[in-house]
């Protein structure tokens, strides 16, 4: 590489600790002006902690960051952003209680002592028209899933006139098609405006479809940077694992089970307006079967979720489980062996202040072995049960103790998973469960899933990514507007058909697609 | 048995008056309470800033002869107590609700001490606008009789619901007080953004207390204030962290807290004592009929359930 090559952005030799962890040592990248660098590294790697540092977000303790031509430090994210370095992190930082359109307004490192709204938002609607994809600007953050979110997320970073922007796994919870629409529209950008982009991302498919450059992390050690045009793959897996991913196929046993274990019974819940959201929905499921529900996020899934998850009450309708009522009580949750992994498991599943261990507990806590009579809890066996599903779930945690929203977004999940599925599971709901997992973890999760399925439970799978619910379901529907649209079998899915169902269109309408 | 009619007129009347002249420092504290809770931060010592303000409005009042001096001192007084709440706080592992208690404590003793001087001599008080001027009624009159301050707070809580809204700091403020992490990324001092508005609820809530001293009841003494500034915190809830509704619960919570004087006015004597609780057992009701267990409550601060 020539020494004119002008970079955009340059961090030379950053270190950073935390308490017990070396989460970076020694780690440089460099991103090319107007170039799209993709940052891969399996979770826990410290690609986060990496792009937190350039951002001024954390101090690193050894190293700097340099901006550009001027050679300039950045040290608080109010700097970076007057430098015109954007971020999306990985967890969201929309502000729930406020609107859109709020949110964008807000993010912009100058505002106008006082704002006029009319105009604002008029310009606003005008400059939607050339952004990827459609957000309503007048919705409250809450009522938004966690597609959506990202969406607005991605959209308020461009709308800042960012030089440099920063993406940490932006699109995770993206459908492939809304993922290629997004990164495309990024990549023109940086052909057209100049912008440069850093990409943290788990998805080969997008490192090679869109990065020119690639850098690898390794535990928080830099592992190489090679052009994409003269990679592939396997390579990079290799860099990013230190070995070669070996080829592994998911065993189905077939199951003979033929009355239902699940079912669902013209299921009525509300969104957070009162509006009917989900309306007479119904389903069965046997056991040692996985169905799949498919569709765009904001259709009624996340609700769905949170009637299984105690976190919503249905309207009407009824959930069975093995023929009994079932009502989401903590109890219920254990008699059936009811279990459930939310999407942003930190915000659903985990309190996020507590450690590792109580998080790893929390559906038996006050139980034996834990507790002695019900009321004394037992530290050392909590302690115990927590070191043996960190090592038979490779959960990258400092320890025990360690808050359980310290670890990488990976790891949060994989806790979450460990405590769902470590016990005897019959009635298993999951959602986005692949959300920012790396594809050695993923490859992990649909493993433990299967089995769980060929153990005879039954798994609703709610998922944005098609692929997915493709490889692990039996049967598979499509959401649409809180309604299934359309069955299918993996094996005969008709994806054009149900390309126009996740889309809205229904089966009748001849629309384009 | 005849006058009955008239009699409860008078009282309609009268709750309406007390409404206005108890809901006053009300009105003061729960906007101040509510910008610092909308910046994400709780402040329990605000019942500090009310008392600390009626003494130091009291007496600036009374020794420089102007009411209106005193508003202002104790205004400043309540941003003094505010700051230092605000620097406590941002301290590591320091907790706003134990701070608050601190500060409570510290401030009405440190009241009672330097307002010792302060019980005899008699301040000027503040003006009121006589509404009820045309009116032979004395009772009319008397209700009708509005303190200058309480226009000021008529027309200051909407006009903090307009600076929530459209002013870059009433976005600032709510910002911060949804999300510290968020806050965060977009660069935000985070720290600053709540000292001021600390420094700015506590403003109000001192001007509140000079309301208190200078105008009704009027005087300064030790029993002037009965828990008001904590009350406010739960009448910010039950106004769902919005200014306006904030006026109008000051006024309800008012209106109730006069409802034993006014009744006493006619000649109904019995459970005086249980009326004067009105307003607690307003307080314990509306938080119970208004919760709900779908939902938080709608408009709280992100950061306050973190509190
Ligand atoms: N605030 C923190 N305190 C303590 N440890 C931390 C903190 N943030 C990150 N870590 C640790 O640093 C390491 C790197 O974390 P980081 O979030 O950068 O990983 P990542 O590469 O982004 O992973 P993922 O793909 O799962 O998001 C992890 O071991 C994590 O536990
Ligand atoms: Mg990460």
């Amino acid at each position: 590489m020539s020494t004119a090559m002008p970079y955009a952005l340059e961090a030379i030799g950053i270190s950073k600790y935390f308490a017990g962890v070396h989460a970076l040592d020694n780690v440089s990248i460099k991103l090319v002006e107007g170039s799209f660098h993709a940052l891969l590294g399996e979770n826990g790697a410290g690609k986060s902690t990496l792009v937190k540092c350039i951002m001024g977000y954390y101090q690193p303790d050894e190293g700097q960051v340099l901006f550009g031509f001027h050679q300039q430090e950045i040290s608080s994210p109010h700097q970076a952003l007057m430098l015109g370095i954007g971020m999306v992190y990985q967890h969201f930082t929309l502000i729930p209680n406020m609107t859109v359109a709020e949110n964008i307004i807000m993010s912009r490192p100058q505002l106008p002592a006082i704002i006029n709204w009319k105009k604002e938002m008029a310009a606003l609607r005008q400059r939607m028209e050339d952004m990827p994809f459609a957000v309503s600007l007048d919705a409250p953050v809450t009522a938004l899933s966690a597609g959506e979110k990202q969406k607005v997320e991605i959209i308020k970073q461009l709308l800042l006139d960012t030089k440099v922007l920063i993406l940490d796994e932006p699109t995770s919870v993206l459908t492939p098609t809304e993922a290629d629409e997004v990164l495309g529209k990024i990549k023109e950008l940086t052909r057209g405006n100049g912008l440069s982009v850093l990409l943290i991302t788990h998805k080969f498919r997008e490192v090679m479809n869109f990065a020119d450059e690639v850098t690898v992390l390794r535990k928080g050690k830099y592992s190489g940077t090679e052009k994409v045009a003269g990679t592939n793959p396997h390579k990079l897996s290799e860099m990013m694992i230190g070995r070669e991913l070996a080829e592994s196929s998911i065993e189905r046993t077939q199951s003979t089970e033929q009355t239902p274990l699940l079912s669902i019974r013209d299921l009525v819940v509300s969104n957070d307006h009162g509006a009917d959201i989900i309306e007479g929905l119904r389903m069965d499921i046997r056991g040692g079967e996985i169905v799949g529900v498919a569709g765009v996020s904001g259709n009624g899934q996340r609700e769905l979720m949170q009637v299984f998850s105690g976190q919503r009450d249905k309207q009407a309708g009824n959930i069975l489980v093995h023929g009994e009522q079932y009502s989401a009580t903590r109890e219920e949750m254990r008699r059936f062996k009811l279990h459930c992994l939310p999407e942003e498991p930190l915000k659903n599943a985990c309190v996020a202040n507590m450690s590792v261990a109580d998080n790893l507990v929390f559906r038996r806590f006050d139980r034996a072995p834990f507790a002695w009579r019900r009321w004394l809890i037992k530290r050392r066996k909590i302690r115990q049960h927590a070191q043996e599903l960190i090592e038979r779930f490779s959960i990258k945690t400092p320890g025990t103790d360690n808050p359980v929203g310290n670890l990488s977004g990976g790891n949060v999940q994989r806790t979450v998973l460990a405590r769902e599925l470590a016990d005897d599971v019959s009635v298993l709901i999951v959602a986005n469960p692949c959300f920012g997992l790396d594809f050695a973890a993923v490859e992990d999760i649909h493993k433990l899933i299967m089995k769980a399925r060929n153990n005879g439970a039954a798994v609703l799978l709610i998922s944005e990514d098609l692929d997915e619910i493709l490889k692990l379901s039996d049967r598979l529907h499509v959401i649409s507007d809180g309604k299934l649209v359309h069955e299918s079998t993996p094996a005969e899915a008709d994806l054009a058909m149900i390309g126009r169902c996740m889309a809205g269109h229904g089966v009748d309408h001849d629309n384009e697609y | 048995m005849v006058e009955a009619d008239p009699g409860y007129a008078g009282v309609l009347i009268a709750v309406l008056g007390g409404a206005i002249r108890v809901g006053t420092p009300f009105l003061f504290v729960s906007l101040g309470e509510c910008l610092t809770e909308k910046s994400g931060r709780i402040n329990l010592g605000l019942e500090a800033n009310l008392i600390m303000g009626a003494m130091s409005g009291y007496g600036v009042a009374y020794l420089s002869g102007s009411a209106w001096l005193g508003v202002l001192v104790a205004g400043l007084t309540g941003v003094v107590l505010g700051l230092i709440h605000a620097l406590l706080c941002q301290q590591d592992k320091v907790n706003d609700i134990a701070v608050g208690i601190a500060m409570m404590l510290f401030g009405t003793g440190l009241a009672f001490y330097l307002g010792k001087p302060f019980i005899q001599p008699v301040a000027p008080r503040l003006p009121s606008i006589e509404l009820g001027a045309w009116s032979d009624s004395p009772v009319l009159r008397a209700a009708l009789e509005i303190n200058a301050l309480f226009v000021v707070g008529v027309i200051l809580a909407p006009l903090m619901a307009w600076f929530f809204r459209y002013a870059r700091w009433g976005l600032l403020v709510r910002t911060v007080g949804e999300s510290r992490d968020a806050a965060l990324a977009m660069g935000i001092n985070v720290n600053r953004v709540r000292l001021y508005a600390t420094m700015g609820g506590g403003f109000l809530a001192g001007v509140g207390g000079s309301f208190l001293s200078l105008y009704y009841p009027g005087s300064w003494n030790e029993g002037l204030s009965s828990g008001q500034g904590l009350m406010a915190v739960a009448l910010v809830i039950f106004a769902r962290w919005n200014p306006v509704y904030c006026l109008y619960a000051s006024l309800l919570f008012g209106g109730a807290a006069a409802l034993g004087p006014a009744l006493q006015s006619v000649g109904i004597t019995w459970g005086y004592y249980l009326f004067n609780a009105a307003p607690y057992v307003l307080t314990l009701g509306i938080m119970i009929a208004t919760s709900s267990r779908k939902q938080r409550f709608a408009g709280m601060p992100g950061e306050m359930s973190n509190i």
